[in-house]
């Protein structure tokens, strides 16, 4: 239990997604100027995150890896070369039925969502984190905490700096560094601060 | 070389920055910037993929149906992406490794989408395969200004060779630590958006 804890808590805060690998940067700064927008984007992100980081490890796992394929009688064969296109391509189709199924079932949810979505599946976040999990070689249950923790941190990440970002509204930027110059330099403080967490052993 | 021609190739570098201008691509550039030799290798492949899929996407364009083009579009990308992975996992494997899970990134990286989709899906192939080497050049100065100031302060060196030796093995220099961490490359970002906006007045945002 203490090793699932410590995993989800390095996932939130020490390995955020956003601020320690500027994964998601797009949306993160596209998408940071209202908290309430960036609310909806963070939730939508969690989801996804928690669902398809699972996913992909089970394809890994029982599909891809080197000699995965023995359960169907082909033990040589390593089919890992086909990872990126099969990960990006369950992330769409997810995204796509996570789409169709909220719009059927959960009409509010799905409002509230609603262009978030598809802007998802060209997520960074989304594809890193999935390929983090390849790469750190998690089990199934491990990639569940990881997969929902990884996502987590990048929604508080987004939620902070879209605070931030509409209380800055009021001060008196120079000219050239407003917008997007002055966004990025609060980006690398607020990473500064994250980076405190880092001491972190549990 | 026509005048149009010029300006495909050579307008993304400093005119129309994708990632200082039109914020794309930016997920991959920083993480890769802390030496600058991934950088060079990174670019290389994100120049190599966007070059090939603008290329690609531009040569079948008038058989993609419309509503599965950014299906279409993903394939071509992601499969120049695995044989970029290949190339670099069989060549060169320490790089490899350093550069981790962002060579898949790729994949997402807007630009290469974003030309495809903005660019080559309306122009000829020769212009495409330009348009795809002048963005791709235009996020790599970015790369490279970033990881020449990351690695240069952080470490005193460029490409591995010592520039500035460093106080630990008796030099002048003491190595700024932060230059290293993740929030300097915000920093850099940051400043150079400031200085190339100062430079170009007309890019400055209104509303900010």
């Amino acid at each position: 239990m203490e090793h699932y804890l410590s995993l989800f808590l390095k996932a939130v805060f020490v390995e955020n997604l956003a601020l320690a690998f500027f994964l998601g940067m797009c949306t993160f700064l596209a998408v940071s100027k209202k908290v309430e927008t960036a609310t909806g984007l963070g939730i939508a992100v969690v989801v996804v995150q928690t669902i398809s980081i699972p996913l992909n490890n089970l394809i890994y796992q029982y599909l891809l890896k080197d000699g995965a394929l023995a359960w169907a009688g082909f033990p040589g064969v390593d089919l890992s070369f086909l990872g990126l296109i099969s990960y990006i391509g369950v992330i769409a189709a997810m995204v796509q039925i996570l789409e169709m199924t909220l719009d059927k079932f959960v009409p509010a949810l799905y409002n509230a969502l609603g262009i978030f979505l598809p802007l998802i599946t060209v997520n960074c976040a989304i594809l890193g984190g999935s390929l983090f999990m390849v790469e750190r070689d998690y089990n199934f249950s491990e990639s569940v905490v990881f997969g929902f923790g990884s996502g987590f941190g990048w929604a508080i990440a987004i939620m902070a700096l879209a605070g931030i970002r509409e209380k800055l509204k009021y001060s008196d930027i120079p000219e050239g560094l407003r917008g997007l110059g002055a966004t990025f330099i609060i980006v690398g403080l607020m990473a500064m601060a994250f980076m405190a967490f880092s001491g972190i052993q549990l | 070389m026509a005048e149009s021609t010029k300006k495909v190739l050579f307008g993304p570098i400093f005119e129309n920055n994708p990632i200082a201008l039109q914020v794309l691509g930016i997920c991959s550039a920083l993480a890769v910037t802390t030496k600058l030799d991934t950088v060079l290798v990174m670019s290389a492949a994100v120049i190599f993929v966007t070059a090939f899929s603008n290329a690609s996407v531009s040569l079948i364009r008038e058989q993609i149906p419309g509503s599965i083009r950014i299906i279409v579009q993903m394939t071509i990308i992601a499969s120049l992406v695995i044989l970029v992975d290949q190339v670099l996992k069989a060549y060169a494997f320490e790089l490899s490794k350093q550069l981790s899970v962002f060579v898949g990134l790729i994949i997402t990286n807007c630009i290469v989408m974003g030309r495809a989709e903005g660019f080559a899906m309306k122009n000829g192939v020769w212009l495409s395969f330009l348009d795809g080497i002048g963005n791709g050049l235009g996020y790599s100065m970015i790369l490279v200004i970033v990881g020449v100031f990351r690695e240069l302060l952080g470490s005193g060196s460029l490409l591995g060779y010592t520039i500035l030796p460093l106080t630990t093995d008796g030099g002048w220099y003491n190595a700024n630590g932060l230059m290293l961490l993740p929030p300097s490359a915000f920093f850099i970002i940051g400043f150079f958006i400031w200085v190339l906006r100062s430079y170009k007045k007309d890019q400055i945002e209104v509303d900010g």
